[in-house]
């Protein structure tokens, strides 16, 4: 928590956490140099797992891209798919129908669910609690069956093409997801009791690893990570996209800065998630879910455009530059993951090492989305 | 206001060029019709700022500057509370240029995102760092000097990141076959 009182240089040793290590969950690889318990320096390497998607964005069509974006983040691929299709139906100027845009905000929400559920299982396995992984990844499966019932996969998601939806839910789903809202809200409750309150969790995050407003922004924070530092950012309400003006929902922000902010947040923001989901199946509105003229090949009109949109990992941004043919320009994946990491180096100098561990989890990583 | 604020301040970069028209550009759909009609050859864009319409391009301001005016340009930005968003560049083969996109976004509900651009040689390419205005640019530039061998001039560790160590291509480049 507090710096050591007199770091001894001279007598450094350097320690390497991953890149096979359980605590970066993925292969991420943090060189750090220690002083006993405490880290002195730290260096993120990254880059394990880099499968340059911007190249292969390059040189496939629109359309053979598309499932690309859901191979980036393993535990929120909608999310990206929903950033990526809003920027090409921005550029090419094609209409997406009602329904089609509101089933991909209830799809979307839940699968930020899934993926906060899987992150604060993991979390707290970090900390040393192993059974509520097991509670939270029962409920991320009525999620993950749901979602296989409508897109026919259990994680990489490809359900959003161009223009709508691949498939159109069907009222099992919608019984589904009415069902799970009640059944998650209870679960909520387990959870605080089980784990929120308890002493030894909490002792582990308050007041560690407090990252200043000012560090956010110098790194481009966003998600839990600025908004556990008093920073009220959420792209769904900073730049309203799709249907999200159309619903009530909060930010939840937390002002302490520390590591349990921005446990705080995430687990808030599971609430929020259900109300848009309630609202949204409230809501819906008939139609089709594909624009009636059939798309031909996607072609965008020479430019530079940019869509952001908020993953359960924060700010996503897709950049396109088009020179008016079949396969963009240059296509830039923002990642959030990666600003998030960035600001690792700089932050855990002088905590001890077992802190640092849990500053990581708290920051929600995913590595693949880091390295693209 | 900000983008008001933002934009008049950026415009201070470039006091010679008061002609410079401001003006909104006509959306990108209406670009390519005009164009199909009349394939000429573009001029390549002045330095300068220009309005773009959020609703299309997701950005309200584009300034293009000289790397020399770089600093300058993000200085102000960061006066300002702007949060650095990414980091990019685009191959230009055909002007044989290497170009620079830095995006700019805020926190707060005064919605102004920025874009900052710049052009270098492709001969050349070597920008100044913005590591000591931003922290977060670090990897940013790391990342773009690794897919298109773009230099940032004073950076304090611009070794591959996502590349091998050993790399010693630059897979962006247009130029460089799969």
């Amino acid at each position: 928590m507090s710096a050591p009182i007199k770091l001894r240089p001279d007598e450094t040793f350097i320690l390497n956490v991953g890149p096979q290590h359980p605590a970066t969950h993925g292969v991420l690889r943090v060189k750090m140099e220690m002083d006993g318990e405490y880290i002195v320096n730290a260096e993120t390497v990254i880059g394990y797992i880099h499968r340059m998607h911007e190249k292969m964005g390059e040189l496939k069509t629109y359309s053979q891209f598309l499932m690309n974006l859901s191979r980036m983040d393993y535990l929120g691929a909608l999310g990206y798919s929903h950033g990526h299709v809003l920027l090409i139906e921005k550029a090419a100027g094609i209409e997406v129908p009602e329904r089609a845009e509101y089933i991909r905000a209830i799809t979307v929400e839940l699968n930020r669910i899934a993926s906060h559920l899987f992150w604060f299982g993991a979390f707290v396995m970090d900390l040393g609690g192993f059974s509520p992984l097991m509670y939270a990844l029962q409920d991320r499966e009525y999620i993950l069956d749901m979602l296989e019932a409508i897109t026919g996969s259990r994680l990489t998601y490809s359900y959003y093409r161009f223009g709508g939806l691949y498939n159109d839910v069907d009222d099992d789903f919608i019984a589904a997801a009415r069902r799970f809202i009640p059944r998650m809200r209870t679960s909520m409750k387990k959870y605080h009791k089980l784990v929120t309150g308890n002493i030894i969790f909490r002792k582990r995050l308050e007041g560690i690893a407090p990252l200043t407003p000012e560090i956010c922004r110098k790194y481009g924070a966003s998600s839990a990570v600025a908004r556990g530092s008093g920073i009220n950012f959420d792209v769904r309400k900073n730049e309203p996209y799709s249907v999200y003006p159309e619903f009530d929902f909060d930010v939840p922000v937390f002002h302490e800065c520390d590591s349990l902010a921005r446990y705080n947040v995430r687990m808030a923001e599971i609430e929020q998630s259900l109300r848009i989901i309630e609202q949204g199946l409230d809501k819906l509105p008939g139609g089709p879910i594909m624009p009636e003229k059939k798309l031909k090949a996607i072609k965008v009109p020479p430019g530079d455009y940019y869509q952001a949109v908020e993953t359960a990992r924060g700010s996503f941004g897709v950049r396109l530059v088009s020179d008016g043919g079949k396969t963009p320009y240059r296509l830039k994946l923002r990642s959030p993951t990666y600003s998030n990491m960035h600001l690792f180096d700089e932050s855990c100098r002088g905590m001890l090492i077992m802190d640092a561990l849990a500053f990581m989890g708290s920051l929600d990583l995913v590595i693949p989305e880091i390295d693209r | 206001m900000i983008f008001e604020k933002t934009k008049q301040a950026l415009q201070g970069l470039f006091p010679q060029s008061e002609k410079t028209p401001v003006t909104a550009l006509p959306p990108a759909q209406e670009d390519a019709a005009e164009s199909k009609k009349t394939p000429k050859k573009e001029e390549p864009r002045p330095d300068g700022v220009v309005e773009r319409d959020y609703k299309v391009h997701g950005y309200h301001l584009d300034a293009q500057v000289s790397p020399a005016q770089l600093l300058e340009a993000v200085s102000l930005l960061d006066k300002a509370e702007f949060f650095i968003e990414s980091i990019t560049g685009v191959d230009w083969i055909k002007e044989d240029q290497m170009e620079v996109i830095y995006d700019f976004n805020r926190y707060d509900f005064d919605l102004c995102r920025v874009v900052i651009r710049t052009r270098v040689p492709r001969s050349n390419p070597v920008v100044p760092t913005i590591t000591d205005i931003y922290a977060g640019a670090n990897w940013h530039e790391r990342e773009t000097h690794d897919f298109f061998g773009i230099k940032f001039d004073g950076h304090p560790h611009l070794i591959p990141l996502l590349l091998p160590e050993d790399a010693d291509y630059h897979p962006l480049c247009k130029d460089f076959k799969v």
